[in-house]
């Protein structure tokens, strides 16, 4: 390329300098003072369009319950950002169907579609299909539910979680046992660990043997059950449990699966001293409703809110208003978390261009939240790795925090009723 | 592992298979006459189970009680599909009716999406958690009777081939379709007369799942495949292979759960229906082609 000599410029500056008449002085003068005028309005433009937030949820398939509950997430979302002077955001829905390839090929449509971030989408497997597309495409993704370890292992720069990884929730959920076992002052010898088979389920599994021995748990897994998540009976998961004699059951599952189990059990007359789970289910409203006074017990240790933080109580209002008898749990809380994150980076990059927006979210340091822990922070990897695991318990159709500490609003009842003393 | 443990799970996989069984029945009848595969037959039996759960709980009605009724609406069901729908297709190439039958379970599956949501609906009867023990054994109340219907209902059914006039000239359509022709026999009536009875026992083993399964709109096509591979077994076009078939495969999910491990339940429901196809292709209890 041939570079223009600077020494010859100076001599072009007289003659230029010759040729502008007062009219083209003041005209330049004008157009120099509108475009300084309006430069302020500019930046409040940019600021002021809503920023273009791809929602990929499961809203049909065999999670497409829990698909619609996070949208609920979504739903309240709005009215809330802007109580908190956050920037609207443009809703764009896509359904997964509950499929890794449907998430991907969704995901390519929304960027093609204009997104300027990604947010969902409930499963590992679907989210890790999102956040390949996410990384190649250079767009921010925020995964608002998905505990595979390896999503945030990948060095992605686009992919953001504020979920805690399976490790995480172990890792809190045996700490939060212990300190229920404390309180109590009891707790279970032996435990059967059922799990479903899909990418959480085997991921959770794998770190039950990983995490657990660094916890000393007063308990052994004396066998570990997997099954089929779109199993039609459990009849023979539930004999197989029952006959290993075991204390307690330790599961992780879903929500159709959770309700089969428990009527199970009620129908083989198998009441152990405690149900501990370690994932979705067993909290849900619809297992509370579909079962009545048998949801009553289970203890479910889980990526949870803190009843007792401002925003949660903000967020449960909000809720109430929109879908009365639905009660806050997981997926309206980290769904809603997962919008504020976006929303609060926009505000502050400014700017909806990609990487400035995922520098921003790098950055974020949220503390009116919702979620246990000291606020919404994102570590290298892009995880926050300082979200709290809650014990909480089902008992008369309400979700009580037994645990930790500093988050509950009730103490634990031990051992759960048997199924046939129940009046 | 003591030895009541494997009588209770063998016990429950018998009862349940006599419910796949019953619903794996109608998808064989509707082959063994009309010669069409019902790819929406799971779907159909969805219906069924909606039925059920709208009448539960809008009128407490029990579904064993609505069995009869229900299974008469899934008939008009089958009757009209077959009469308005699928009889133009009977002389068109196989793959026009598959396309066909596809389209009705989609849009089946849709509809009930629209209509009821996606979460799982059940019925709750005061049955629902009940359980006989007898000794170690415990049967668990819903699958008992459920099964005991199924078994009752195949009785009629075959009754019904085997001792009426309608049934005998339905199994001569089956047997010669240009001789029932050339003897007089309204045969594309006859058609219709099948499907709804095909339909009609999905329907009543739609109404006893419900009392074992929650539903969803998404269920059917797993019902249909869990058909597919009964009536294969057993042999399709065989009304007693089509209810041994479902025995055999709800024993063998049931012994292999337990046995080995519960996620390998349908490998091993597969893994009898390959060594069927090799072995003996025209199924158990089936014919084989001339």
């Amino acid at each position: 390329m041939k570079r223009k000599s600077p020494s010859k410029s100076p001599s072009k500056l007289p003659s230029m300098a010759a040729s502008v008449s007062r009219r083209v002085f003041t005209g330049g003068l004008g157009a120099v003072g509108f475009t300084a005028g309006i430069a302020p309005f500019n930046i409040v433009r940019a600021q002021g369009a809503a920023l273009k937030v791809g929602v990929l949820l499961p809203r049909s398939g065999f999670q497409a319950g829990i698909g619609q509950d996070c949208q609920r997430g979504v739903d309240i979302a709005a009215g809330l950002l802007k109580d908190m002077g956050l920037p609207s955001l443009q809703i764009m829905n896509a359904d997964t169907e509950t499929n890794v390839d449907v998430a991907r090929s969704r995901a390519e449509k929304l960027i093609g579609e204009g997104a300027q971030v990604l947010m969902g989408a409930f499963d590992s497997g679907q989210s890790s299909a999102i956040a390949q597309v996410a990384e190649q495409k250079g767009i921010p993704y925020v995964i608002n539910i998905a505990a595979a370890p390896p999503i945030t292992e990948q060095g992605y720069k686009f992919v953001f979680r504020n979920f805690p990884t399976a490790g995480m929730i172990l890792g809190g959920a045996f700490t939060a046992q212990k300190e229920i076992f404390a309180a109590v002052g009891s707790a279970p010898k032996t435990a059967v660990f059922m799990h479903v088979n899909d990418t959480f389920g085997t991921s959770m599994a794998g770190g039950i043997g990983a995490v657990m021995p660094k916890f000393d748990m007063p308990y052994k897994i004396v066998e570990t059950i997997a099954y089929d998540p779109a199993a039609r009976d459990l009849a023979v998961e539930i004999s197989k449990a029952k006959a290993t004699g075991a204390d307690a059951l330790v599961m992780v599952s879903r929500l159709n699966d959770a309700i089969l189990l428990t009527r199970e059990m009620v129908k083989q007359r198998w009441s152990p001293m405690a149900i501990m789970s370690m994932g979705p289910g067993w909290y849900e409203d619809q297992y509370l409703k579909t079962l009545g006074k048998l949801s009553d017990g289970p203890l479910s240790f889980v990526p949870w809110y803190d009843p007792n933080k401002p925003l949660s109580k903000t967020l449960e209002a909000a809720l109430a208003k929109t879908n009365p008898g639905v009660s806050l749990n997981t997926n309206h809380v980290y769904t809603f978390e997962a919008l504020l994150i976006a929303a609060d980076a926009y505000k502050r990059a400014g700017s909806a261009d990609p990487k400035a927006l995922a520098d921003a979210i790098r950055a974020t340091n949220i503390t009116n939240n919702v979620s246990p822990g000291p606020g919404i922070q994102f570590d290298a990897k892009g995880q926050n790795d300082k979200l709290k695991i809650s014990g909480i318990q089902n008992r008369g159709g309400k979700l009580l925090t037994v645990a930790p500490k500093e988050a509950a609003n009730a103490k634990a009842e031990w051992p759960l009723t048997p199924y046939d003393k129940r009046a | 592992m003591p030895f009541d443990v494997y009588l209770n799970v063998a016990v429950g996989g018998l009862l349940t298979g006599l419910v796949y069984g019953l619903m794996a029945l109608g998808l064989s009848v509707i082959f063994g006459v009309v010669r069409v595969v019902n790819f929406a037959h799971g779907e159909m039996m969805t219906i069924a189970m909606y039925i059920a759960i709208v009448l539960f709980s809008a009128l407490q009605l029990d579904p064993l009680v609505m069995l009869v009724p229900i299974a008469a609406v899934l008939f008009c069901f089958g009757y009209a599909l077959q009469a308005g729908v699928i009889n133009p297709f009977i002389t068109r190439p196989e793959h026009s009716q598959f396309l066909l039958l596809v389209a009705i379970a989609i849009i089946i599956i849709n509809v009930l999406l629209i209509i009821f949501g996606p979460d799982a609906q059940s019925v709750q009867t005061s049955y629902s958690y009940d359980s006989f023990q007898i000794g170690k054994l415990i049967v668990d109340a819903t699958k008992l009777y459920a099964a005991a219907a199924a078994l009752a209902v195949a009785i009629a059914l075959y009754a019904f081939f085997q001792f009426t006039a309608i049934g005998t000239a339905i199994r001569a359509c089956a047997d010669n379709y240009t001789g029932a022709l050339v003897v007089g026999l309204d045969v594309k009536h006859l058609y219709a007369l099948t499907f709804g009875l095909g339909s009609a026992c999905v329907g009543a083993a739609g109404v006893m799942l419900v009392l074992i399964v929650d539903v969803t709109p998404s269920l059917g096509p797993a019902y249909t495949l869990l058909a597919f591979v009964i009536v294969i077994t057993g042999g399709l076009g065989s009304m007693p292979g089509a209810l041994l078939g479902g025995v055999l495969i709800g024993l063998t999910e049931a012994m292999a759960g337990l046995i080995f491990t519960p996620s390998a339940k349908s490998m091993f429901a597969f893994a009898i229906l390959v060594l069927v196809l090799l072995f003996r292709p025209q199924g158990i209890m089936g014919k084989k082609a001339a």
